[in-house]
């Protein structure tokens, strides 16, 4: 899959989707003229190269023939209703929507891509509706990809991208970057779909394998553009280390028989040095700034463990610090029991034990990590039988195949020893 | 300008009773938030409506009218009362929106007017 026009269309997509969504003021239209452009560069590229600039050349075909098509078909009256479909801020110059003066702006702006983060994770959207409408809008991936991605059927997904087109456009949805008072929840409305994608491609939810390479790849390229349209953003810096560490140790997660392997269990010297070294650049810079926030909280205690020579070696007592100061930020009962886990590697199962007791088991009854870390922790404690007891509600609330193998084979083990202790 | 209807939803069983300080509070708070949404031009229409219960159901089939006690959808959650607002678009409406529920203390649904 190295065809050249492949390679242009994925960096490209997105940017032209974007600028053209500005000029033609309507998500439909515009996805439409960027897959003519971009049907048409197939026929032509083999033939003449690939233009120098080719995001501006499709972008520049795809408004020509989007004009062409509107004066075609059109009165001037309904292309002035088409232009208003979405509300676009008075922006100099191009919030004119009269035909001939949009010939003069195409090119391709940075802020676009901006706009169309905020658009797709819009808060008045459910986040399956924001995930799907940034994949397809910003990652130009088919629906059908989406769905099989997100395992539900190509209708069902087709109907949840129309029905958020819709919404965004009945609701007169504007097209801009949100203002200094709003610009921090809607940002972290963008970050949490970003990260929503790169953890639905890490664990995916089924399916046979456990890492879907595609997803995580994706959400990395969004995180990587999100940090080059606002390098002066922690947060987006924090999301990007984040994907990046987790990423370091993808290839160490499964082993060469498909099974998973724990953190604990992996071997560190095949994790990404490269991408590690990276990140901690990422985190310095994060630091300098000094305006913690959840993901930056998150990605220190990822480096932390990437920094561990071995498991053993892990500077637990400093997780078990960045933990606290993450439940300060997000106080919900799953950072209360990723502390709880911390907390038993510095003080032992007991101490873990009692941290957990400390959460409302009604609030993560239906989440299977939870049952997972209690089982370990029972187990470690000696409590065999309420440790098997709870990787049997583990095992049944795991989706993912090979999570769920892995947590089988724990259950196993522990049944030897729980056996001759009921004799 | 586009327009919104900001409705508010609470238990139907909710009876007010003006003289308690709760609900003189309340007024209160709606009163300042309509005279804002007059200020900026936002404001349309509102009103506050009587219990679901003193709804009556009007239906036509083939030419002949019927009526029918109670309202349309017998759920436990009413609507209570709503503001039709202009506003320059959905950001600006769910702006609205926030600062209604904060002084209705209670959730509120908004939705866009065609045309």
């Amino acid at each position: 899959m190295t065809d050249p026009l492949d390679e242009v269309f994925r960096h490209e997509v997105g940017r032209c989707t974007a600028t053209l969504i500005r000029v033609l003021g309507d998500i439909d239209l515009a996805e439409d003229a960027v897959a003519e452009a971009f049907a048409i560069a197939a026929e032509l590229w083999p033939r003449t190269g690939i233009p120098p600039n080719p995001g501006g050349w499709i972008t520049t075909t795809a408004r020509n023939r989007a004009i062409d098509r509107l004066r075609r078909e059109s009165t001037r009256s309904e292309w002035h209703l088409a232009a208003h479909r979405l509300h676009i801020e008075n922006m100099d110059p191009d919030h004119n929507p009269e035909l001939d003066r949009l010939d003069d702006f195409v090119d391709i702006v940075a802020d676009d891509q901006l706009r169309l983060m905020f658009l797709c994770a819009h808060p008045a959207l459910a986040a399956d509706a924001q995930v799907a409408l940034i994949l397809r809008l910003l990652g130009g991936l088919e629906t059908g990809e989406i769905a099989k991605a997100f395992v539900v059927s190509e209708t069902t997904m087709a109907q949840r991208i129309v029905r958020a087109k819709r919404k965004l456009h009945d609701n007169h949805a504007s097209y801009r970057i949100p203002g200094a008072a709003e610009l921090p929840d809607r940002l972290s409305a963008v970050l949490a779909a970003i990260y929503l994608i790169y953890t639905e491609g890490h664990t995916a939810t089924s399916g046979r394998t456990l890492t879907r390479t595609d997803l995580s790849t994706e959400a990395i390229g969004l995180g990587r553009t999100l940090v080059e349209l606002m390098p002066d953003e922690p947060e987006a810096i924090g999301l990007l280390a984040l994907m990046l560490l987790t990423e370091s140790r993808r290839p160490t997660r499964i082993a060469a028989d498909g099974t998973m392997v724990r953190l604990a269990d992996q071997d560190r010297t095949r994790w990404d040095r490269d991408l590690i070294s990276e990140c901690h650049d990422l985190v310095r810079t994060c630091l300098r700034r000094s305006q913690p926030g959840p993901f930056q909280i998150q990605a220190a205690i990822a480096a932390v463990h990437a920094d561990a020579p071995t498991a053993v070696a892990t500077d637990w007592s400093q997780i078990v610090a960045l933990y606290d100061q993450l439940y300060v930020l997000r106080p919900n009962p799953v950072v209360a029991l990723n502390r709880s886990v911390a907390i038993a590697e510095l003080h032992g199962p007991a101490g873990g034990l009692a941290a957990l007791a400390e959460i409302d088991p009604a609030s993560l009854e239906n989440y299977h990590p939870y049952h997972a870390a209690s089982a370990d922790l029972l187990a470690r404690a000696g409590l065999h039988q309420e440790a098997v007891a709870a990787y049997e509600r583990a095992i049944e609330l795991t989706t993912n195949p090979v999570e769920r193998d892995f947590l089988v084979r724990q259950r196993a083990v522990l049944e030897r020893r729980v056996i001759p202790e009921v004799r | 300008m586009p327009q919104y209807l900001i409705s508010v939803w609470h238990d139907d069983t909710f009876e007010v009773d003006f003289t308690t300080p709760d609900a003189q509070r309340l007024a209160a708070q709606v009163g300042a938030f309509n005279e804002a949404l007059m200020e900026a031009g936002a404001w349309v229409f509102a009103a506050g409506l009587h219990p679901a219960a003193s709804a009556t159901v009007v239906r036509s089939s083939g030419g002949d009218v019927s009526m029918t006690d109670g309202p349309y959808a017998e759920t436990k959650e009413q609507m209570g009362g709503f503001w039709m607002i202009e506003a320059v678009d959905l950001d600006a409406a769910l702006e609205w929106a926030g600062r209604a529920a904060v002084a209705c203390e209670g959730p509120v649904e908004v939705r866009p007017a065609q045309g």
